[in-house]
């Protein structure tokens, strides 16, 4: 088995979905366990990957290889490193949480939790693959697989405008991914000999002109996932009509596969164009951080607040990104995995909430501190590590990437604070709206957190203390292969 | 190669061509019409095993006929796409009553003409099979006699197929006027020394009217939606499928033995033609409410994709038509066999009735969501890689234009294609549960599912057989 680790990883999920498939609909509660244990299990693999895993070491590991398509050299390669590895980790606890999350949540009735387990099942079977292709063929599949699971869980377990929201977010990648699957076979027929094996492809040299047009071809399929200004009206609407779980993984996992396909695929394969393209993008960061932020700032809506914090907080990832160097990267990778637990945190507290009081709206709540002082507490502390509290992780991330980028433009690290200001300025507001103040006497009749609501929040709490405590616990599995990018994608 | 010596080749299309004439008298005896349908079924999977692959070109018939490998892929497409439509043909309820008989030996006659049109290789032969094929076209369209729409669509079908024909014929006027002679080789070899170019592409545009109109290309389309509409559903099915494969096959071959040395002429032709058959198609299949004219618009756009393959004409491009053709058949008559059933159950063909079908019917709702995520060509399914490879091949060609028109057209056809899947899932059901398929209906539908999925995840095994 620990040869096949990670093809163990993938495929367990689309067991358990085909397990899920062949239970009658109305054992409910059978359902929702084998769920929840293949989740479990692929927890337990991961952390079973992780004993095996070697963060001293740069390349690639637990490499998996086989044939898959002779016709045109595509393989089932599959292989990890400290760019990927966090990622997996990080899609691994988030999908448990999740699934945990959706046994009470109030619209998987209507005895659709087949379907709706099954297809959840095969999400995670694809956002994992995403993850650890090595193969760009392999990788545009499984990028795709992703797709049409969350078209149906967006669409039929969603809010009021549940089917706009599934199409528009359905359309949007995919018109992008299209033309990432251009730049696809762009890359391959100009690589010498024809592949599409990433440990091949990276070292190969590109002209700058073919560079350029197919960074953009990738850069549109990745941008449009983070999503980039002006690429991101998807994410409100996707966002705040999903199910709690739902936005949870949305935030927390599908997000980055974005920044990671700049990571893993755009900036090895085509360096000058990414140091063509660094203005442009300093500056689509600092665009996405600031208008990001400002429009948090005037939400009425709890979770599209929180929906649009997602597209400041990613334009930190952003920020390290463009900063090309040490500190930016490293800060870029911990802020993709911080704000996949302090995010998928919030939008799980905004799930507790709404399935309470069944409305979002910010300025309608007042003094639930009184009432629920468990769930005030836990809302602080998420709010808090959001707005980048020191000994959070959220301050680490944030930190390290405006320490890269103040090495590359003043200016941008300058405009980039407002973003934290904003996120203090948001977060604190709602959290005055929501748990200070008059309890407004609607709301007198609503419980407390409960324990099964708390045992989807601890393992996030306990990733963002430790991590915000002691940053190298993390730090240490990315700093090598980071280091080995930078020092390769130097011109 | 002379007629006795050929026949030994011909096996299969004999028995065709016997079993046809088997089934028109079995028809007088029989009174239970289903059984001539079985026995139709049983002469095209006896043809099926009896089709040889030739380990060389063999030009049957004096060269009338060249039966290479690519002629011997469009036998297997050929039976199989007339076997699967006579299996649903025998869960079509309107077909139920008096002239069935006829309708089954009218297919295999259909499957003996298409395996001619394939290996045609001498410009009379091409027309005389290409008439063949559009005759029991027209026939098979206008087969429900007492149904008004029917009977429409046989006649538009007719004119408009005569008109296609004649201007082709034409062509091949020009052609045999200029050469001498009517076999392909003959006339590619005498165009090539003498200054013939504007002859050539006269006799292009002429061949693409003809052929356009059979693979419903634009500008040559507008037949195809009514014809579709009117015709008996596993009519359409097939129509939507086999004739525009052959009608490939003719280009493909005609292009390579003739035209060979004009492409600088026909290649600026297709890319246009491509583009504007993808946008119509797509554009206009996003406002239908009929099921039938939806499939109808959304092949249209299906045909525009395979001429991108057909544009480029590298090896690669065409390798992309026959991966193509092969993933688009068995996709498309899976939609249409879901399309027969439901049309069965609720008698109407509008999209009204696929609201809530995964409530009444979670299968056949399940299978037209992956066929038309296949026709969308989202991997892993059969259409991703007839997708792929056609902008693998125009990619390669430097067709950047093309490909980007063709990503973007990608984009609407998944819109209109949700636009059903919306419907079966996210819609409330509007009455009860269906009663389960019939057996032929079931066994066509799995066969059809398990090679979209099969296709698509293990596409290796099927190009290694179909590329040879």
């Amino acid at each position: 088995m620990t040869a096949h680790i990670l093809s163990w990883i993938i495929f367990t999920p689309l067991m358990g979905a085909g397990i899920v498939l062949f239970v009658p609909k109305s054992a409910t509660d059978w359902i929702k366990w084998i769920a929840l244990t293949t989740t479990g299990i692929v927890t337990a693999l991961t952390c079973y990957a992780l004993t095996i895993f070697q963060p001293a070491q740069a390349g690639f590991q637990m490499v998996e290889r086989a044939s898959w398509i002779p016709q045109f050299g595509v393989q089932y390669l599959l292989g990890t490193d400290g760019i990927s590895f966090p990622m997996v980790f990080l899609t691994a606890i988030i999908s448990m949480i999740a699934c945990l999350a959706s046994f009470p949540h109030v619209r998987v009735k209507e005895g659709r939790e087949k379907e709706y387990y099954f297809l959840y099942l095969l999400l995670e079977t694809g956002m994992l693959g995403t993850f650890l292709a090595l193969d760009l063929f392999l990788f545009y599949v499984l990028w795709e697989v992703v797709l049409v699971p969350m078209y149906f869980l967006i669409g039929i377990w969603g809010g009021p405008r549940r089917e706009y929201a599934a199409i528009k977010f359905f359309l949007y990648t995919l018109a992008g991914s299209l033309f990432m699957l251009l730049g696809i076979l762009g890359v391959y027929f100009a690589a010498a000999p024809h592949t599409f094996d990433m440990t091949q492809l990276v070292g190969m040299p590109r002209g700058l002109l073919f560079q350029q047009v197919v960074f953009m071809a990738f850069f549109l399929g990745f941008a449009i996932k983070v999503p980039i200004f002006p690429f991101h009206t998807w994410l409100p609407d996707a966002h705040v009509e999903a199910p709690t779980p739902i936005s949870v993984i949305l935030a927390g996992v599908l997000l980055k596969m974005g920044t990671y396909g700049f990571f893993r695929f755009s900036y090895p394969l085509f360096p000058q164009a990414a140091h063509w393209f660094q203005p442009a993008m300093a500056v689509l960061a600092v665009v996405g951080i600031v208008y990001g932020g400002f429009v948090a700032l005037a939400q009425t809506d709890f979770k599209k607040m929180v929906a649009y914090s997602s597209v400041s907080h990613m334009g930190f990832v952003l920020l390290g990104l463009a900063a090309l160097n040490a500190n930016g990267f490293r800060g870029a990778m911990l802020q993709m995995f911080t704000h996949g637990t302090i995010t998928g945190g919030l939008f799980l507290l905004v799930g507790v909430l709404y399935d309470r009081a069944h409305s979002r709206d910010l300025n309608d709540f007042g003094g639930l501190g009184v009432k629920m002082p468990a769930y005030a507490g836990f809302l602080t502390f998420f709010a808090l590590a959001s707005l980048g509290l020191p000994g959070l992780s959220g301050f680490v991330s944030e930190f390290l990437a405006l320490l890269g980028s103040y090495q590359y433009s003043k200016v941008v690290t300058g405009l980039s604070t407002i973003g934290i200001i904003l996120a203090a300025a948001y977060l604190l507001y709602m959290i005055q709206r929501v748990l200070l103040g008059k309890l407004n006497l609607k709301w007198a009749g609503l419980t407390d957190i409960k324990i099964q609501e708390v045992l989807t929040l601890l393992p996030l709490m306990v990733l963002i203390l430790g991590i915000g405590i002691y940053p190298r616990v993390i730090l240490d599995y990315m700093i090598p292969t980071l280091d080995g990018l930078l020092k390769a994608i130097k011109v | 190669m002379n007629a006795i010596e050929s026949l030994k080749y011909f096996v299969p299309e004999l028995i065709l061509l016997g079993g046809a004439f088997v089934a028109l008298t079995l028809d007088f005896f029989l009174r239970q019409k289903k059984l001539v349908g079985e026995f139709a079924l049983l002469v095209i999977v006896l043809a099926l095993c009896l089709a040889k692959a030739p380990t060389q070109p063999l030009p049957l018939f004096f060269g009338m006929f060249e039966l290479d490998a690519f002629a011997h892929f469009f036998r297997y497409l050929a039976l199989g796409a007339v076997g699967i439509t006579i299996l649903i043909s025998l869960g079509y309820s309107p077909l139920q009553k008096r002239y069935t008989g006829e309708f089954y030996s009218l297919f295999l006659f259909m499957a003996f003409a298409l395996i001619t049109v394939a290996a045609a290789n001498n410009l009379l032969m091409i027309f005389l099979s290409i008439e063949f094929v559009s005759l029991l076209s027209y026939l098979l369209v206008g087969f429900l006699k007492e149904d008004p729409k029917s009977k429409e669509a046989a006649i538009k079908y007719l004119l408009f197929g005569s008109v296609c024909s004649g201007i082709m014929l034409y062509g091949m006027s020009l052609l045999y006027g200029a050469t001498g002679s009517l076999e392909l080789p003959v006339i590619g070899n005498a165009l090539l020394g003498a200054p013939f170019k504007p002859l050539a592409t006269a006799a292009i545009l002429f061949f693409f009217t003809g052929l356009g109109f059979k693979i419903s290309m634009a500008p040559f389309h507008m037949w195809a939606p009514d014809v579709y509409e009117g015709a008996p559903t596993p009519v359409t099915a097939f129509l939507t499928v086999a004739p525009k494969a052959l009608g490939f096959a003719v280009l493909t071959r005609v292009l390579d033995m003739i035209f060979w040395n004009f492409q600088s002429v026909w290649t600026p032709v297709l890319v246009i033609l491509s583009i504007l058959t993808m946008t119509i198609g797509n554009i206009t299949a996003v406002s239908q409410s009929n099921i039938k004219r939806f499939l109808a618009y959304s092949s249209i756009a299906q045909a525009g994709y395979i001429l991108m393959g057909l544009a480029a004409f590298s090896h690669l491009g065409r390798d992309a038509v026959l991966i193509y053709l092969f993933a688009y058949l068995m996709t498309n008559l899976g939609a249409f066999t879901v399309v027969l059933f439901v049309a069965g159950e609720t008698q109407s063909d509008s999209l009204d009735a696929y609201a809530g079908l995964s409530k009444r019917s979670p299968m056949a709702a399940a299978m037209l969501t992956i066929f038309l995520l296949s026709l969308a060509g989202l991997p892993p399914l059969a259409g991703f890689i007839g997708k792929y490879y056609v902008f693998a091949a125009a990619i390669q060609g430097k067709f950047i234009m093309l490909t980007i028109f063709a990503a973007i057209n990608s984009v609407i056809a998944a819109y209109y294609y949700f636009r059903i899947i919306r419907l079966m899932y996210l819609t409330p059901a509007t009455g009860p549960a269906f009663a389960a398929p019939s057996k032929a209906l079931t066994v066509a539908l799995w066969t059809l599912f398990l090679s979209v999925l099969a296709l698509g995840i293990f596409p290796s095994f099927f190009i290694t057989r179909i590329l040879g």
